[in-house]
């Protein structure tokens, strides 16, 4: 029998150390949505989203009422919108049509954000998938709650530098677009190498076409549980941190494998898999930057950093797998930089520059996240940070990701606020030397040999 | 059986228990074990209930003992047991 002593560190757990879900994400396939018609198109992909998801954000606060944990958001991901509309759409304009569409049904159903406004394009561009990342810009500017992605690379086809090429502007001009919005529509916009199909969190999540029709993905959290678990272990060795970390990481966990059977039971939709995250939020103590101090770092950013990083997400990994039945998405430490107090506090404290986060994301699971850099900075050298995190996620075999935020009329020392989640963040410097003779040349960056790895 | 664990902790007073167990008593909820502590005039209460006779939806029994909490002055919860199962037991 369950003892006080257990159901109170539950509780303290969500009351005091910010223990949330904090995401329900439906992934929904709209293939069967296609039409040669983009007004059929539209109408069908409506109808589909407000029929399969009405009933999700009410199960989530259900479930959250039944078990007293907190679900922060309900989420759709639909099937990458590039393959849906490839058969009707004549330009960007009919891209922009599916976006509004996507922003009126999930508005319609009350859900927080619908990814997949996404093209994958690690090897090639279609014509579709063109125009679709050519419509980003107007696509973001124009709708609310709708996120994109594009997957630039992976590691058995490497990486799309014509389509890196292209996103450096996109980013760029999304910024523009938005700029009256503190740029706020390339906080909805990422690229990917190597990106999840079944990724629950945003601004990456798509339904990608190897899954089911429909199907329930929950994100965890909890950077506050493992910080203070951590703060009762301080100076003991490093078995005992790994230890209480995937301890930690199992009991968050469980709770996301919980909650993810329960919505999949109420909905009648299959479960897919809990992605096993440390996602922060700008909540004082909800922190992955706070966990890294825990761990003995003066700040995130101080030599250590990346070692500290790699035994964090490791262990995550290790303490989170046991947990569920099915892990997937992105499943690790993220580090974002507006979303994390203490990553913003490191960064104006001089202790974190985007170099050091480059090398952080080596040992992570998702990359540069969130991170504002001066609006006057070229769409080339937008361009190569990209091609570099995705030769990290090329040759390491993991998901790399950038989502970086130009913030048009700012420099660095400026600050620029997103709100809510998403938090605020300091401009950070960006290296000033030019990279345009790279970025400008054609095609693609050959796939890694997979052999001789030693 | 479905199992509910309802905690209740805040400054100790006298008939904190009483109203509890009237209420659950109302909803024709049975209590299986009660365990409490008082620490420093605070009290802690936790009690395994049996929810599967009860007139109301679980959600809004959740709501309204709540309610009875703050009423009393003291902070209750009502939980279905998997979330401490899943968390404490493998």
């Amino acid at each position: 029998m369950l003892n006080i002593y257990e159901v109170n560190e539950t509780n303290n757990m969500i009351e005091k150390d910010n223990l949330d879900v904090r995401t329900i994400t439906l992934g929904l396939s709209l293939l069967d949505c296609m039409d040669s018609d983009i007004d059929k198109v539209c109408d069908n992909i409506y109808e589909r989203i407000t029929a399969k998801a009405g009933n999700l954000v009410k199960t989530g606060e259900d479930i959250s009422r039944e078990y007293g944990i907190p679900i922060v958001n309900k989420r759709i991901s639909v099937t990458p919108i590039g393959i849906v509309g490839s058969a009707a759409a004549k330009g960007s304009d009919d891209f922009v049509k599916i976006a509004r569409t996507l922003d009126r049904a999930a508005n319609a159903v009350g859900v927080n954000f619908i990814g997949g406004y996404s093209a994958l394009v690690s090897k090639g561009m279609t014509k579709a998938d063109e125009m679709l990342i050519q419509s980003i810009p107007e696509a973001l500017s124009e709708t609310g709650i709708v996120c994109s992605s594009v997957n630039l690379g992976s590691t058995r086809t490497g990486i799309n530098m014509d389509a890196v090429r292209l996103m450096g502007e996109v980013v760029l001009d999304t910024a523009r677009l938005t700029r009256e919005n503190d740029c706020l529509g390339c906080a909805k916009l990422v690229v990917f190498c190597n990106a999840p199909d079944d990724n629950p969190f945003m601004a990456g999540a798509f339904h990608g076409v190897t899954e089911a029709d429909a199907i329930i993905n929950v994100g965890v959290s909890g950077p506050g549980v493992v910080k203070y678990a951590l703060s009762k272990v301080r100076g003991a060795d490093f078995e005992t941190l790994c230890e209480t970390i995937k301890k930690t990481a199992f009991k968050v966990t469980r709770v996301g494998q919980l909650v993810a059977r329960e919505a999949s039971r109420m909905l009648d939709v299959p479960f897919g898999i809990v992605d096993l995250s440390l996602a922060p939020t700008p909540a004082i103590g909800d922190s992955v930057a706070d966990i890294l101090c825990e761990i003995g770092l003066e700040k995130a950013g101080a030599p250590g950093t990346t070692a500290a990083l790699a035994l964090l997400n490791d262990s995550v990994k290790k303490g989170g797998v046991m947990a569920s039945s099915y892990v997937g998405g992105l499943s690790g430490a993220f580090i974002p930089v507006s979303e994390d107090q203490g990553m913003i506090e490191a960064v104006e404290a001089g202790a974190l520059t985007i170099e050091k986060l480059e090398a952080m994301t080596c040992v992570c699971s998702v990359g540069l996240d969130m991170i504002a850099i001066p609006g006057d900075t070229r769409a080339t050298t937008i361009s190569g940070i990209i091609a570099d995190e995705m030769a990290i996620g090329m040759v390491n075999q993991k998901t790399t990701a950038v989502r970086i935020i130009p913030v048009i009329g700012k420099g660095v020392g400026d600050r620029v606020e997103f709100g809510g989640l998403l938090g605020y963040a300091p401009v950070m410097p960006v290296n000033q030397f030019s990279c345009d003779d790279f970025i400008n040349r054609k095609g693609r960056i050959p796939a890694p040999i997979h052999s001789f790895k030693n | 059986m479905k199992k509910a664990i309802i905690t209740v902790v805040g400054k100790d007073a006298v008939g904190i228990i009483a109203r509890v167990c009237t209420y659950l008593s109302a909803q024709h909820v049975n209590i299986l074990d009660i365990s409490q502590t008082i620490t420093g005039g605070y009290f802690n209460m936790m009690m395994v209930v049996d929810v599967s006779g009860a007139d109301v939806r679980f959600g809004d029994m959740a709501d309204q003992i709540e309610a009875v909490g703050s009423d009393i002055g003291v902070i209750i919860k009502c939980q279905k047991e998997e979330i401490f199962d899943s968390m404490h037991r493998i």
